[in-house]
């Protein structure tokens, strides 16, 4: 009796998707654990410490903003804890949409509502003046 | 995609509940995440602008929200620590259970001073101070 023939080993598959999917799952490692210090240190700072969110007005927003040490925390904040969230709902409408269209539409909300936060709050941080009226 | 899920072998256990609850405050924070950076933009437009939407989030209703959303950041952020520690720990696979209860009682021991420091000119304002 012959062995039984085996078909030929699938190829693993190729192009860009398998790496995206691979650096999106080690981009959410790696931000989590910066996000872990960035956001909870602001929660703490902003919502516990000294009164919390009694004590912040517009004042309070220039005061740290005078710092360079507080705006690269903000904008780093910012595009971290946007793109993480926005790459976990991307996770999340693959899981759950089942049409191609629910799917793509529901991606497209996504990533406008992703860029547009992102660039508002970029400028935001970027141009803002302690001294308007 | 098929939809049956009878049998499987995933259901019901600390595995399970704290994936559901990873997703629900992922959600629930990203959601809040585009209304924060919609209101601290009124910085742009006004100091008025933004002392009087800030004034929104000084109410006792609000200020009760902040816990539920401080607690979601917390749960999700020791969690996702856990994940991390179940991926690239290798002992992490065998104690991702116990470490599940462990992220439950350090979640436990930091919202119970944090609530309470959240909490305390709410609670002062609405039933009088006792100092």
């Amino acid at each position: 009796m012959s062995a039984p023939a085996l078909n030929a080993p699938k190829t693993a598959r190729s192009g860009g998707r398998t790496n995206y999917e691979m650096w999106s799952w080690i981009f959410m490692r790696v931000s989590g654990i910066v996000l872990v210090f960035l956001v909870l240190g602001h929660l703490l700072i902003m919502n516990i410490l000294d009164g919390g969110v009694q004590r912040i007005n517009f004042a309070f927003v220039a005061g740290r903003w005078s710092s360079p040490f507080w705006q690269v925390w903000d904008l780093l904040q910012l595009w971290l804890a946007m793109l993480h969230g926005a790459n976990g709902l991307r996770t999340i409408i693959n899981d759950y949409s089942e049409r191609d269209q629910t799917r793509f539409w529901l991606k497209a909300a996504l990533a406008v509502a992703t860029v547009f936060t992102i660039a508002l709050g970029t400028l935001v941080i970027f141009t803002f003046d302690p001294n308007i009226s | 995609m098929p939809k049956a899920s009878v049998g499987t072998l995933y259901r019901g256990h600390e595995g399970m509940w704290t994936w559901v609850a990873h997703r629900i405050t992922g959600v629930a924070v990203f959601f809040f995440l585009l209304v924060h950076v919609l209101d601290t933009a009124l910085v742009r437009v006004s100091p008025n602008a933004y002392d009087e939407v800030i004034a929104t989030y000084k109410t006792p209703i609000v200020n009760l929200m902040e816990v539920g959303l401080v607690g979601a950041v917390l749960f999700h952020a020791l969690n996702g620590i856990r994940i991390i520690l179940v991926d690239f720990w290798s002992r992490g696979p065998r104690l991702q259970k116990q470490m599940t209860w462990a992220i439950m009682a350090i979640w436990l021991v930091l919202m119970i001073p944090g609530a309470y420091f959240m909490l305390i000119h709410t609670v002062e304002s609405l039933f009088g101070s006792t100092s």
